[in-house]
């Protein structure tokens, strides 16, 4: 053993002894620095830690990516580093009316580019209010079905002065056995159990799935996923702001189906039934309206695809059977005005040719033949 | 089975074994034994059948074929082996049939990446290479030997241009498809994924020159093929010289095993290139560094820019990590794997940037082909200029490192590219000696010339980067363009 490096030199007069006292203070810093992390359990305040708006333009949607190397995004489960990676960080402007739109992967914009997705085409419109205010439509989508995931958004985005909240809604996010299927929700029990509480909700607070980590699984080590992927969403800022993509688009879209089964089940049922509350989750709905406060909510029947195929007049597309869809539209349409809310029903608003991979994702071209209905709908609105 | 952290975990808890069990002889047996099973366990699977087998096989023949054109047997005793090199011999080839035993265990048991082929087949790549390295013996002796030598250089050579020419390995790996029962058209350059052989092969270069001009010591077969495959290093470097080598391998009996020191020190480099490469390098990775879907998705120079940078730290993060690891693994084994990496990115020129950054292929490259060219050049009548001389030797250096990356126009450019810049700093040394050397006098001046001369060498190194990233020559020439706002 020859040469010495400067840190050979630094080694050459370590004892067993010397090895020993470095180890010992390091296991004792390791694990105080664990049992300190763990006792504080500040996932939620590092999450508010951002780059974006700062060194990178915020985004212009909520982080969900299956391919992180190819979306230049991620999905992750901190709801305040969700949010703090949004351009809704940015102070909002004196003559800005701020828009919030929520809903599920179409608001999102599957398969779309930003600038194609509903908020982007709402936001090419260039709608103003009858005083002048530009309005910004904020795209906080998030491809999961479930409203309550819906409401867990909306009591966050709430903090960050909405003037106006777009909500499109679909049958297949009130399947009430369905609401926590996602682990955005299941690792986020103390928000969704705090909802569940507070407004009255008929959902299981003390579901399974939740995932409520332990002293030990709230220290570093347990929490070395969550503290990678809060670090890969900044990194993946950098190219996120380089070409702003946050998606990787296929240039082969697979098509929805138009020759369907010859099946009547919907989720669990596999047979018609009467829907009603037990099954669909309007009393989320109510909880989101409820929790908007003054702020108007706009509640959108989002269009979908109607297929003319085989098997068409059992089922309107692959997501529903015509049984249990027809019966939502009237379900909902009656609770809305029984309770006075904002609803419109869009349902059949876009032509079949406009659907892509599922019967609720629109081409761009559909998102614009949506944008072009909602535009002027919410300007009436937004007084 | 890449170098993964599963891997680094398995190689530290084998060198606290040996470390604190092995005593003496059994030392260098041991780490012998593992180097040959790691040439199997590491090698990824690969698509063609048994080559996942075959090319770390054909890894050890070579070795062996080396030490076998290399050796220096007294005059009459060619053909007779020493003891220790019978034990080796038959350590070596046993433990070739035993990784080919693999073929019997389940796969989750198997130390190979695929089931190996039959024992008969082992057995004939084994006789073959025993009858081939028969065949030249007699052309070992006497004047024939340089040649025999050369032979040998080439042929290595040859099958790393193979491998490193995307065409030509496809069509290699189309020809293997073809004897397999495998469909040719589905063959890819990738089905040749044969690791650790640029690395192989530059070491056994190195024997085989060494041993033209006399200046490799003499190598028993086990210290040579140690030499060759010495695990930590078989993958990503460095190249260590032989002789250097064989000074800690021969005081491997001597060793204290639990060296508290070199433990530690091990240790603690182990711990650096694991932050370097797992935590630095990683992160870098994702969605911070320049690929070439970036290049083409980019839209602003200052976002090209700021990836390339990130791309720039990546690379050393990542290499510099790996090499911490090798040597931090070759330390607890009692080995000092030599340095590859000394602050390149802090040079002030791009001279020193290149004894500093992947030291020993540099090295490597200026041992066997910057100053025999030179020499060679010199020695002509009339004698040429000596700045063509100088240029040439930088030229066929760095061209050289940039095809031993891949034979590429790509890796061309970027050989190209730093030979020029070479050339041009030492035409400048040349001319500014006295006027550099006068700044002393007047300090802040000085550090303002240095702190100019740091930006532009890591500026220029980092330009390079275009051309050493981007496969297409196309995309690499719109990106250097786009760089400086051209070509939007």
């Amino acid at each position: 053993m020859r040469l010495p490096s400067p840190l050979s030199t630094f080694f050459q007069s370590a004892t067993w002894r010397w090895v020993g006292r470095v180890l010992l203070k390091t296991a004792v810093i390791f694990v105080a620095l664990n049992l300190l992390f763990a006792w504080a359990y500040p996932m939620e305040a590092l999450g508010k830690l951002s780059l974006y708006n700062l060194v990178w333009p915020g985004r212009l949607r909520l982080p969900y990516g299956e391919d992180p190397a190819k979306d230049y995004n991620l999905s992750l489960y901190n709801v305040p580093a969700m949010f703090h990676s949004h351009t809704l960080m940015q102070d909002k402007a004196a003559d800005e009316f701020r828009v919030l739109v929520i809903g599920d992967s179409a608001t999102w914009g599957w398969f779309l580019q930003n600038k194609d997705a509903l908020s982007g085409r709402l936001n090419a419109g260039g709608y103003r209010t009858e005083g002048g205010k530009r309005l910004i439509f904020y795209n906080l989508g998030y491809p999961v079905m479930s409203l309550t995931k819906d409401l867990m958004l909306l009591d966050e985005a709430m903090r960050y002065q909405p003037d106006l909240i777009l909500w499109p809604v679909t049958l297949e996010s009130f399947a009430r056995s369905r609401q926590l299927d996602h682990p955005l929700l299941q690792n986020n029990p103390q928000r969704v159990r705090r909802l569940i509480a507070a407004y009255h909700l008929d959902l299981a607070p003390n579901d399974p799935r939740f995932v409520d980590p332990g002293f030990l699984q709230r220290s570093i080590v347990g929490q070395r996923r969550e503290l990678a992927n809060l670090m890969r969403l900044q990194s993946l800022g950098l190219a996120w702001g380089a070409t702003g993509i946050d998606q990787d688009i296929h240039a082969d879209i697979p098509l929805r189906k138009t020759d369907l089964e010859d099946d009547l089940s919907w989720k669990d049922l596999q047979k018609p039934v009467t829907l009603d509350e037990q099954i669909l989750v309007f009393d989320v709905l109510a909880a989101g309206v409820t929790r908007a406060g003054d702020i108007p909510v706009l509640i959108v029947n989002e269009p979908m695809f109607i297929s003319d195929g085989e098997n068409s007049d059992i089922r309107y597309n692959s997501f529903y059977p015509r049984w249990a869809y027809d019966q939502y539209r009237t379900l909902l349409a009656a609770r809305a005005q029984a309770n006075g809310w904002d609803y419109l029903d869009l349902w059949d608003s876009i032509p079949p040719d406009q659907f892509t991979d599922t019967p609720v994702h629109l081409t761009p071209a559909g998102e614009q033949m949506l944008a072009d209905i909602l535009g002027p709908e919410v300007v009436q609105r937004a007084q | 089975m890449g170098l993964g952290l599963e891997t680094i975990l398995v190689f530290v808890v084998f060198a606290l074994l040996y470390a604190g069990l092995a005593r003496g002889r059994a030392r260098a047996w041991l780490l012998f034994g593992a180097s040959v099973v790691a040439v199997y366990w590491l090698q990824p699977w690969l698509p063609i059948r048994y080559a996942d087998f075959l090319l770390p096989t054909f890894t050890l023949t070579l070795t062996a074929g080396g030490w076998w054109l290399t050796r220096q047997p007294a005059e009459g005793r060619r053909w007779r082996l020493e003891p220790a090199d019978w034990w080796a011999l038959a350590a070596l080839a046993g433990l070739i049939l035993l990784m080919g035993m693999n073929r019997f265990l389940a796969p989750e048991w198997r130390l190979t990446p695929s089931r190996p082929p039959a024992p008969g087949l082992i057995l004939a790549a084994l006789a073959v290479t025993g009858v081939i390295l028969a065949a030249v013996t007699p052309l070992l002796a006497g004047p024939k030997r340089w040649w025999t030598l050369t032979g040998g250089i080439l042929v290595i050579v040859a099958i790393f241009v193979v491998l490193k020419t995307p065409a030509l390995s496809q069509a290699a790996a189309a020809w293997w498809r073809s004897h397999t029962g495998q469909n040719p058209a589905l063959a890819s350059p990738s089905d040749l994924g044969w690791l650790g052989f640029s690395y192989v092969s530059f070491r056994i270069i190195h024997t085989l020159r060494d041993r033209q001009t006399g200046l490799l010591p003499d190598l028993g077969l086990q210290e040579y093929v140690a030499y060759v495959i010495f695990f930590p290093a078989f993958i990503a470097g460095p190249i260590d010289r032989a002789e250097r080598f064989q000074k800690d391998w021969r005081a491997l009996p001597g060793l204290r095993g639990l060296d508290a020191a070199r433990l530690s020190e091990g240790g603690a480099r182990i711990l650096t290139g694991m932050f370097k490469k797992f935590v630095i390098a990683d992160t870098l990775a994702l969605g911070m560094s320049l690929t070439p879907d970036l290049a083409q998705q980019t839209h602003s120079a200052l976002g090209l820019w700021a990836l390339l940078y990130g791309y720039a730290f990546r690379l050393y993060f990542d290499f510099a990590g790996y090499t911490d690891i090798a040597i931090g693994v070759g330390l607890l084994l009692g080995v000092r794997l030599p340095e590859n990496f000394k602050r390149p990115y802090l040079k002030t020129n791009i001279t020193t940037f290149w004894q500093s950054w992947h030291v020993t292929l540099s090295d490597w490259a200026r041992f066997y082909i910057f100053s025999p060219l030179s020499r060679s050049l010199l020695r002509r009548k009339p004698r040429p200029n000596p700045k063509l001389i100088v240029f040439l030797g930088l030229m066929a250096t760095m061209l050289t490192i940039g095809l031993w990356h891949g034979i590429a126009w790509t890796f061309v450019i970027w050989g190209a590219w730093h030979g020029l810049g070479l050339f041009a700093h030492k035409m400048w040394s040349d001319r500014t000696r006295k006027w550099y050397r006068n700044l002393t006098k007047r300090p802040w001046q000085k550090r303002a010339w240095t702190l100019f001369a740091w930006f532009v060498t890591f500026q220029f190194v980092v330009l390079g980067w275009v051309w050493f990233l981007l496969p297409d020559p196309a995309l690499a020439a719109r990106t250097f363009l786009r760089l400086f706002g051209l070509g939007w």
